[in-house]
């Protein structure tokens, strides 16, 4: 069974939604606590949202220099799958794992409700049981969700095809001001993620969409033999 | 220890503090009755430290001196019930071996100096009453009250009590389920804010907040001391005036990052079986958490404030023991398991610092570096305050009101409706919700924008239903009618998703109780709230009395807004609000009478608050909730939902405005022709009897929905049909046929309150 291993903060509070999420896909899904440099053998790290030591001074800057984060940066170098969901993004922006940066949310308001994205990367070691423009229906709920990267990354995320979810251009779905629409990126080698909405609140029937599963059932198939990293397109 | 009652009781001046002088009696609150009884108590001169304690304990914060003998009329009692009042959450039996922790409370004072800090720090005290009793927060609600938004200030307080609750639920991550947003001119001065708190346990896991064990150890968990809320609860239990402003450094501060790690800390020490008992150091701060412990124990406590962490150099012991700063907890714990409790609050990032212990001599003893500063019999110090039992004379004009008519014409209803969904009395309040995280936790099946919230018990079949409401220009008009109506409306709320009312705990805000017409008003709605209760088996579990909601243009309206709570038995049974597709069958349960007392058809619109609100039918309302929970459980609806506010013609446009994030809205067509023959359009469409609902139901559904109706002797009224997406909303009633773009509508509904705070809107 994929081991997945949830990084627990101080001031997390969708690590128990990850974990069960994690675990319904068939996965071997356990806490690592932030003070932790042992990921205990994890296959996939995921890194939850919330409010990781309160985000003050800057969402995720702080959570960047944790035990466990350095931990994760040698899984992430290795090719190891993980996601950063919501405050994750932000921690692997602000340990540069992922380009860009989250700014405020361009309403200057904490926004949640359920946004329109479309699947636009099939090729992480997340979205692969995805259709390329699949449109999912997910909730967001953040005060810092406004992707912005300098031009020629955003170029780059572009021209690489890296935006893994982006919101619904024709509804107005954008919630936060995210420069192209962007809700969601990769790394070149596909196996960092990052992602603003929550699949874990969207992956069970009983919660009336199972839009976000896909992401979870993804951990429970192991990596094909070398490293997660091989069947991903994009020149480094 | 001290061999005599005298010895036990000695206690000097702490260093150059102030003599006690009539005075400085006065700016405590305290009245002459009151001093010579402390006087008397004592055997001597308090000193300024104790004065300063028992100011705390008794105010009408933490006293309830005026609202005590009333309060005990509520029916407490029942078979779910686990933990009545008196604790600091009340607390049900649920299913499998789980409870559910409940409690709503006021915060209105300090988020009308401060509304931002006001507010969060409102949702941070009601969490931690929740969280002490052993259960983990899983939804927050709240009740707001603001004045007209067309007046700039009253935005300002709205939008800073809006993020102010948001900001703190949302980082400590419960998810925000419901609550209700009212405006009246009443509330311009005095804003209201209630937070509410639901909250899931095993029943084994209950702990009280009971101090037990000479010997045993007090510690303080989590935030430093600092000067922030000194005499907090003074301030609540004092009616505003120009002279609040000043009050604004007495408001605490909040941090949410700290309650998360107290949250996960309490939780813990919880389980683990380490503690004796924990309280939230809430309202009068280590006075009141360590004074109420000590005397539910029938023990006493020695503290000395010269221990506990503090934020500054020189902190005296009255400022300790006084402080309101937020994020702490007091737990009793036995001396050998001081180690282990101090391991895990260290994992969380926290510090437990003895501060004392329990002793056997029923004293209250506070030491300061080894000085008593403060010695007072623990027992009557928390339960000797005078209590008081005020006039209480209905005002003439109240009753003049309830027998005028409006002024104005009725208008042409279908431009009634049009300016009714714009009213942000009865508009959309997603404008607030969206600012609220409604699904963090992955439990939310109904969230905000319907009659009530749900959520799931994962690994569990049930579900728990939620909601918090009042209608206070009823109460205004008649509060016995009013709070029995407040109850129904939760009640019809709770059902309509097809859950079963399970208790209430209330939130029973008023003005200044020395007032006779204020004091009429809170024991008439009190009446009618236990009455209410008696009648629907959902009996008081807590709660908080808010008086002195006065500002200089008067007494707020009185507005006990009734938290409920209501179990599910099959989740997935869950009933929501809007219509879900065409060619479902529109059925009107309930009896229309078309009374337009109190409605907001006179008042939004002919700017008309008069005439006698409709009586409530007890039996009706709960023949009508026992109908809505068969025919759920019997999967017969597709949607339904309660008329309240704007009467039946708001319930159908409301149900086929359709939800927040609906694709669009849905038609409907009815024909209300034969509903009740002979009645006035108006009446018929705006006015507001209770104990109705409109329900969608597949045709097939429709007989098996009647025998059920008539069983329980509930007219079932088939109206007519849901139309196809974004069709008109087309009713036939009297010899008039009326018809509304529902798109256009939803359009009203969903910007009445975003188009305001754009300013878009203002008085000229």
């Amino acid at each position: 069974m994929q081991r997945v291993a949830i990084i627990r903060f101080p001031g997390s509070n969708c690590d128990e939604d990850a974990l069960r999420a994690a675990a319904r896909a068939g996965t071997d899904a356990y806490y690592v606590w932030h003070r932790d440099t042992d990921l205990k053998g994890a296959d996939v790290v995921v890194i939850p949202g919330g409010f990781s030591y309160g985000d003050y001074l800057r969402a995720g800057a702080i959570a960047r220099f944790s035990p466990a984060l350095s931990a994760v940066q040698r899984h992430a170098a290795e090719g190891g799958p993980v996601l950063g969901i919501c405050n994750g993004f932000q921690i692997l922006c602000e340990a540069h794992l992922l380009p860009g940066a989250l700014m405020r949310n361009a309403g200057l308001s904490f926004v949640s409700k359920p946004v329109d994205v479309t699947v636009e990367n099939t090729r992480t070691a997340f979205t692969a049981g995805y259709a390329p423009g699949t449109r999912l229906r997910l909730p967001v709920a953040h005060g810092d969700g406004r992707f912005v990267a300098d031009p020629e990354t955003l170029a780059r995320l572009e021209g690489e095809g890296l935006v893994v979810l982006r919101y619904a251009r024709a509804e107005d779905a954008n919630p936060n001001g995210s420069m192209h629409d962007i809700a969601g990126i990769s790394n070149p080698e596909g196996n960092v993620v990052g992602i603003m909405p929550h699949p874990e609140r969207a992956a069970e029937p009983a919660l009336g969409s199972e839009d976000g599963a896909p992401f979870f059932t993804a951990m429970a198939v192991p990596a094909p033999t070398g490293t997660a990293a091989t069947s991903t397109a994009g020149t480094p | 220890m001290p061999e005599t009652a005298e010895a036990a009781t000695a206690a000097q001046p702490f260093a150059n503090e102030r003599p006690v002088t009539p005075e400085v009696v006065r700016e405590h609150n305290l009245n002459e009755l009151e001093y010579e009884r402390i006087v008397a108590m004592l055997g001597r001169t308090p000193t300024l430290t104790e004065l300063g304690v028992f100011s705390a304990l008794w105010s009408e914060h933490c006293s309830y001196k005026h609202s005590k003998p009333i309060l005990k009329q509520f029916p407490t009692e029942g078979p779910q019930v686990v933990q009545g009042p008196g604790e600091n959450a009340g607390v049900l039996r649920l299913p499998d071996g789980w409870a559910v922790a409940f409690k709503v409370e006021s915060h209105n004072h300090p988020s009308a100096v401060e509304p931002y800090q006001g507010a969060a720090t409102g949702v941070g005290g009601i969490l931690r009453d929740v969280f002490t009793m052993g259960a983990r927060p899983v939804a927050v609600l709240n009740s707001l009250r603001f004045g007209p938004l067309d007046v700039p200030r009253n935005r300002y307080l709205f939008a800073g009590v809006v993020r102010g609750v948001g900001d703190y639920g949302n980082c400590v991550g419960v998810p925000t389920l419901g609550g209700e947003v009212g405006f009246a001119e009443g509330y311009t001065g005095n804003p209201l804010v209630n937070a509410m708190c639901v909250g899931l346990l095993r029943e084994k896991d209950l702990i009280r907040a009971r101090a037990e064990g000479v010997s045993n150890v007090l510690l303080v968990v989590g935030a430093r001391t600092g000067r922030d809320g000194i005499h907090g609860a003074s301030f609540a239990s004092e009616e505003l005036s120009e002279k609040s402003e000043a009050r604004r450094p007495q408001v605490q501060v909040g941090d949410p990052f700290t309650e998360k790690l107290l949250l996960e800390a309490s939780l813990e020490l919880i389980t683990s079986g380490m503690i004796v008992a924990i309280q939230d150091m809430g309202a009068a701060g280590l006075t009141s958490s360590s004074a109420e412990m000590a005397a539910r124990g029938g023990v006493g406590v020695e503290i000395d404030t010269s221990l506990v962490p503090t934020r500054e150099e020189g902190m005296t012991p009255y400022e300790i023991l006084l402080s309101e700063s937020q994020e702490r907890m007091l737990v009793v714990a036995e001396p050998a398991r001081v180690g282990a409790i101090k391991a895990i609050c260290e994992k969380w990032e926290l510090t437990a610092t003895p501060i004392g212990h329990i002793t056997d001599d029923g004293i209250f003893r506070v030491k300061h570096a080894g000085l008593v500063v403060a010695a007072i019999p623990g027992q009557r110090l928390v339960e000797d305050c005078p209590i008081y039992e005020p006039d209480a004379r209905e005002s003439d004009d109240v009753r003049r009101l309830r027998d005028a008519s409006p002024p104005a014409s009725p208008i042409e209803p279908r431009e009634a409706l049009e300016r009714l969904l714009d009213a942000p009395n009865i508009a959309s309040k997603r404008w607030v919700y969206e600012q609220y995280d409604s699904t963090v936790q992955a439990s939310t099946l109904l969230g905000p924008g319907g009659d009530a919230g749900v959520i799931r018990v994962p690994g569990t079949e049930f579900g728990l239903a939620m909601t918090i409401d009042c209608n206070a220009r009823l109460l205004a008009l008649d509060p016995y009618e009013g709070g029995k109506a407040a109850v129904a409306e939760a009640a019809r709320n709770i059902a309509c998703t097809g859950a079963r009312p399970l208790g209430i705990t209330d939130c029973l805000n008023f003005g200044n109780p020395e007032k006779p017409e204020v004091f009429f008003q809170f024991r008439e709605a009190c009446r009618g709230i236990s009455e209410a209760c008696v009648a629907f088996e959902t009996p008081v579990t807590g709660g908080n009395v808010s008086f002195y909601n006065e500002s200089p243009t008067g007494a707020v309206y009185p507005t006990p807004t009734i938290g409920m709570v209501g179990l599910l038995d099959h989740a997935d049974r869950r009933v929501p609000s809007h219509f879900a597709s065409a060619g479902d069958t529109l059925v009107v349960l309930g009896a229309t009478r078309g009374v337009l007392g109190g409605s907001a058809y006179w008042a939004e619109l002919l700017d008309f608050v008069g005439g006698a609100p409709a009586p409530v039918d007890l039996s009706a309302e709960h023949a009508l909730q026992e109908l809505l929970v068969a025919a759920a459980r019997d999967r017969l609806l597709q949607s339904a939902h309660d008329c309240a506010e704007g009467g039946l013609a708001v319930a159908i446009a409301e149900a086929a405005i359709g939800g927040p994030y609906a694709a669009g809205s849905l038609g409907a067509t009815l024909d209300l022709r034969a509903y009740t023959e002979g009645l006035d359009v108006t009446a018929l469409l705006f006015g507001e009897d209770g104990a109705r609902a409109v329900v969608s139901c597949r045709p097939d559904a429709l007989d098996r929905l009647k025998t059920l109706a008539a069983r329980v002797r509930v007219p079932a009224f088939v109206a007519g049909e849901v139309g196809e997406a974004g069709g008109p909303l087309s009713i036939r009633v009297g010899t008039t046929a009326l018809e509304w773009d529902t798109a256009a509508l939803r359009r009203i509904y969903y910007d009445a309150i975003p188009r305001r705070m754009r300013g878009d809107a203002d008085r000229s």
